[in-house]
């Protein structure tokens, strides 16, 4: 009978209308400024960069060896390399980046400067809300704003974060041991020459 | 073609007209063509005569851009595709790749990217039905209901890939992530809820008298020409083609489940509504057969370089059943990092190519049902 289709349609959506009250599968939009879901651990927007202790500048795990930069698909880093080397929060010597601008109105948020970094220099951040009235200053993070502190890179990702310290602990503890077999090997070596400690400066990691 | 050409009406008519046909510019910021897609129509009355589709508003070079960046490089491009299904663009760009230098998928990986290219093919469907429907004027509720659902699924990527529809999930050699055994149990309650709204969807929609006289008989299209015209995916096999490249190439681990192909008989629109409801049963029962046989074990080969990835000189082409035809991915390398030629065979922009076939003698109000069934995606069909 004509009509009967129509009818049988009417009936879900007045179940759904009724179900919307009572089943939570029915009804899952969120008021959003006011109530917000909860964001998951891998969610990810755009990069920032890393910086050890509390200092922001000397801090910074970045060499500026420049790979993200080219790796980035749409091209949206921007990097130029200090002439000098300044200590880093390690008293090593290394390379930093005098400008470090990522142009957020051109990142995709893809992830592969994160992938790509060997120093485990630059994370996903996860703020969302960036809107700014300014269309293209704003837009254009500069190095002070890039930089955020790995306890903040522990709050938004605290199982990755926690991979990640470990890894670099283990590195650390790798080069330890083979800094103290060197200094080792040197100061058997140079026994006939006491009180001179051979300075061995760690080459720069410039790939 | 010019307008003077346009408005010469074909022989046939001109005994019923006197000379007039109306040429009307739909879109490209027409809501029920799917993006900025545009079409000049000529009318006679409200029966088409003549179709042109104008292609190209949100052309973006993809193509040329795939050969300038690296291999790596082109992956986060491929989810800007389709966007509505970027996990099963990964997945094609990552086989024609993996197939170009020769890498092996792990187990898991292999069957993680069946259950994510499934998911993909759920929402896409879903969201398809509800466009459709609200292109034929059932404003709001049906595409009400499937995009509540394909957000459920959109959630689940997101936790697994960072982001909902720019997912950027698979690798060459494997995926990104690993998905742990919670997330599994969400994705398994998903997958049992679905068929749930899938029955409460054809409740809605395909006994509804409207829809019944709104499709059928529209838009009828020969399995000849179908072939000819090299149409695939959900509009082919509603012409009643067997034609699943999910069967015929058996890539992945189709091979490994039990599923079925439906088929259409008329080749018309409701065919094809039907078909994409078909299909989610099926791709149902496929995801539950997956997540139980899904072993444990890396996702990822560790053979394959991140940096500076070389393949070795050929050419590949790599092809999958994404949720609108066959998405192929044909590259040819030089040995540089980056492609020498990089090309995309997009599904919904030949399956787009009959579109005039498939309008002609119906009336303005049927175009917008037969895009609709039609399933594109601009982003995919410009490129």
């Amino acid at each position: 009978m004509i009509g009967t289709g129509i009818l049988k349609g009417m009936a879900v959506t007045a179940r759904n209308f009724v179900g919307s009250y009572f089943e939570k599968d029915r009804l899952i939009t969120v008021q959003y400024p006011e109530e917000r879901s909860p964001l998951p651990e891998n969610y990810r927007n755009f990069p920032f960069l890393i910086y050890d202790t509390d200092d922001p500048e000397a801090g910074l795990r970045c060499v500026a060896c420049k790979i993200c930069e080219k790796e980035c698909p749409p091209q949206c880093i921007y990097i130029i390399k200090s002439e000098d080397k300044k200590p880093d929060y390690m008293g090593k010597p290394q390379f930093y980046a005098a400008v470090f601008d990522i142009d957020i109105s051109v990142c995709m948020s893809c992830q592969i400067c994160v992938e790509v970094c060997p120093f485990e220099a630059i994370k996903m951040d996860k703020v969302f809300e960036l809107s700014k009235r300014e269309r293209f200053d704003a837009l254009l993070q500069r190095k002070n704003e890039l930089a955020k502190s790995n306890e903040y890179y522990h709050s938004i990702h605290p199982i990755e974060a926690a991979e990640v310290d470990a890894k670099l602990a283990e590195a650390a503890a790798a080069a330890a041991k083979k800094k103290a077999a060197a200094a080792a090997a040197t100061a058997a070596g140079s026994t006939s020459a006491p009180g001179t400690v051979p300075v061995a400066p760690a080459p720069p990691t410039t790939p | 073609m010019n307008t003077t050409e346009m408005l010469q009406p074909p022989p046939a008519m001109t005994s019923r007209l006197d000379g007039e046909l109306m040429e009307v510019s739909m879109g490209p910021q027409h809501p029920s063509t799917h993006g900025v897609f545009r079409m000049n129509v000529a009318l006679d009355g409200e029966m088409v005569v003549k179709l042109k589709p104008v292609f190209g508003y949100l052309h973006r070079n993809h193509e040329k851009i795939g050969e300038n960046t690296s291999y790596l490089g082109s992956m986060p491009y491929t989810d800007r595709l389709d966007y509505f299904c970027s996990m099963t663009n990964n997945w094609a760009y990552a086989l024609s790749v993996e197939k170009l230098a020769g890498i092996e998928v792990p187990e898991r990986a292999e069957y993680l990217r069946v259950i994510l290219a499934e998911l993909t093919r759920l929402q896409n469907h879903a969201s398809l039905l509800g466009f459709l429907l609200s292109d034929m004027g059932a404003w709001g509720t049906p595409l009400m209901y499937a995009f509540r659902e394909r957000e459920k699924i959109l959630d689940l990527f997101e936790s697994l890939s960072g982001s909902r529809m720019m997912c950027d999930y698979m690798r060459f050699g494997g995926c990104r992530v690993d998905a742990g055994p919670d997330w599994m149990e969400r994705a398994k309650k998903i997958v049992d809820l679905f068929p749930k709204f899938l029955d409460e969807f054809e409740k809605l929609i395909l006994s509804n008298e409207i829809v019944i006289m709104r499709t059928q008989e529209v838009g009828k299209l020969s399995a000849e020409l179908a072939i000819n015209a090299g149409m695939t995916g959900p509009m082919l096999r509603a012409c009643g083609v067997n034609y699943d490249i999910r069967k015929v190439d058996g890539y992945g681990f189709y091979p490994r489940f039990k599923f079925r192909v439906p088929l259409g008989e008329h080749g018309d629109c409701y065919d094809r509504l039907m078909m994409r409801a078909l299909e989610m049963h099926e791709s149902v029962g496929i995801l539950k057969q997956a997540m139980e046989q899904i072993p444990a074990g890396p996702v990822m080969n560790p053979k394959v370089k991140i940096r500076a990835f070389r393949p070795p000189v050929g050419e590949a082409y790599g092809r999958i059943e994404g949720p609108k035809g066959e998405l192929g991915f044909y590259l040819i390398s030089d040995g540089g990092t980056n492609p020498y030629r990089y090309r995309v065979r997009p599904p919904s922009f030949i399956n787009l190519t009959v579109l005039e076939d498939l309008c002609l003698g119906h009336t303005v109000a049927d175009v917008m049902v037969i895009l609709g069934s039609v399933d594109i995606v601009l982003g995919e069909v410009d490129r």
